[in-house]
């Protein structure tokens, strides 16, 4: 099977601090991976490298055979774990700012989902609450028709509905034409939505596999793991 | 539907597992047509591929059969509920046999436990 993302032996370094030290890792189309770690693990410093805002110190990282730049970009739909949307907008005109910004952007679709969400086109961007917030970015997330979806942390700070709200937003949305990658340590709330996962820890990829598969050889759920891992 | 996992076991043998066993009380009958993949992962809120991959397994095992762009239906094979029913007993009583044999009873003492809580158990269903 073809593969979306190749990393190999990546390597990142801020000043003296190693954020990355020889991460390797794939993911195959059609799946969803839940790259799993405690605060510092080197997570987001490997989604930043995907979504080409990072460069890498060493090793290589492919996109749909590609270094990541302006084509990597085109197909590669990034959900940040910081703010990144003006408190002057209005739910609508952050719509359009995707929609401006984005050529796989479907407007229907975002409307659709904004719908599903029970958010309101006129709110303004500033008077919503964080879990408001995260499903205002999700719906502009996965209202890209992208090839690789990475959402870190899409669960961070949500109360349990607006995270079924948000986890059911996911399954319906996504196809089998994409993958995903999802970073969280709420791993309990959504690792039923796994095919495979990649516990990082110290800036590397410590184990990886089939989630179903590490179920039954371990004979744990992956939270379980997750702990044994990081314990 | 609601279904309780166990996170420590594959969810799609869980999964065929609800299924069979809606099909052997007859909840679920011959050409019924089960839900979506998409339908019943935004149900259960599970990975559309592991419910694929339960339906398909179910397929493989003649269980259900799938119609071209019209979904997935309850098989219609002949005693299929009573050999799920078989099926499923021998789970039961293989587990029930090892725990007790583990707990140290001998195979006349099992015999003779069941046969005593029979009873009691039939006054309280």
């Amino acid at each position: 099977m073809y593969n979306v993302l190749e990393a190999e032996n990546l390597c990142k370094s801020y000043l003296n601090k190693r954020a990355l030290q020889g991460a390797t890792l794939t993911i195959q189309q059609g799946k969803i991976l839940g790259l799993l770690g405690p605060n510092g693990s080197g997570k987001t410093t490997f989604l930043k490298i995907a979504a080409g805002i990072l460069h890498p110190s060493s090793g290589k990282l492919l996109i749909d055979g590609q270094k990541p730049g302006v084509y990597t970009k085109s197909i590669v739909s990034y959900l940040p774990d910081t703010e990144y949307l003006f408190k002057w907008m209005k739910i609508k005109d952050a719509v359009q700012y995707f929609k401006d910004f984005y050529s796989d952007f479907d407007e229907k679709k975002a409307f659709a989902l904004l719908e599903f969400m029970k958010l309101d086109a006129n709110s303004s961007v500033k008077s919503l609450s964080k879990g408001m917030k995260e499903k205002l970015k999700l719906t502009l997330v996965l209202s890209r028709k992208a090839k690789l979806y990475i959402l870190d942390e899409p669960l961070g700070g949500v109360d349990p509905t607006a995270r079924e709200k948000i986890l059911d937003a996911i399954i319906n949305n996504f196809s089998e034409n994409s993958s995903m990658i999802i970073t969280t340590h709420l791993v309990n709330d959504i690792e039923r939505i796994f095919d495979e996962v990649a516990f990082i820890s110290d800036g590397e990829i410590v184990l990886q596999g089939n989630a179903e598969e590490l179920r039954s050889n371990k004979n744990k759920s992956i939270d379980e793991l997750y702990r044994e891992v990081f314990q | 539907m609601d279904l309780e996992f166990d996170d420590k076991m594959p969810i799609y043998l869980q999964i065929m597992d609800h299924i069979k066993m809606d099909i052997a009380t007859e909840k679920l009958k011959a050409n019924d047509k089960l839900p979506s993949v998409r339908e019943m992962a935004t149900m259960l809120k599970v990975n559309p591929n592991t419910l694929q991959r339960a339906y398909q397994e179910l397929e493989r095992l003649g269980i259900v059969y799938t119609q071209r762009g019209m979904g997935t239906f309850v098989g219609e094979r002949k005693h299929m509920i009573d050999d799920l029913k078989q099926e499923m007993a021998k789970e039961v009583i293989d587990s029930f046999i090892l725990r007790m044999k583990r707990l140290g009873f001998s195979e006349e003492e099992i015999i003779w436990s069941i046969s005593k809580n029979i009873t009691e158990v039939n006054k309280h269903v």
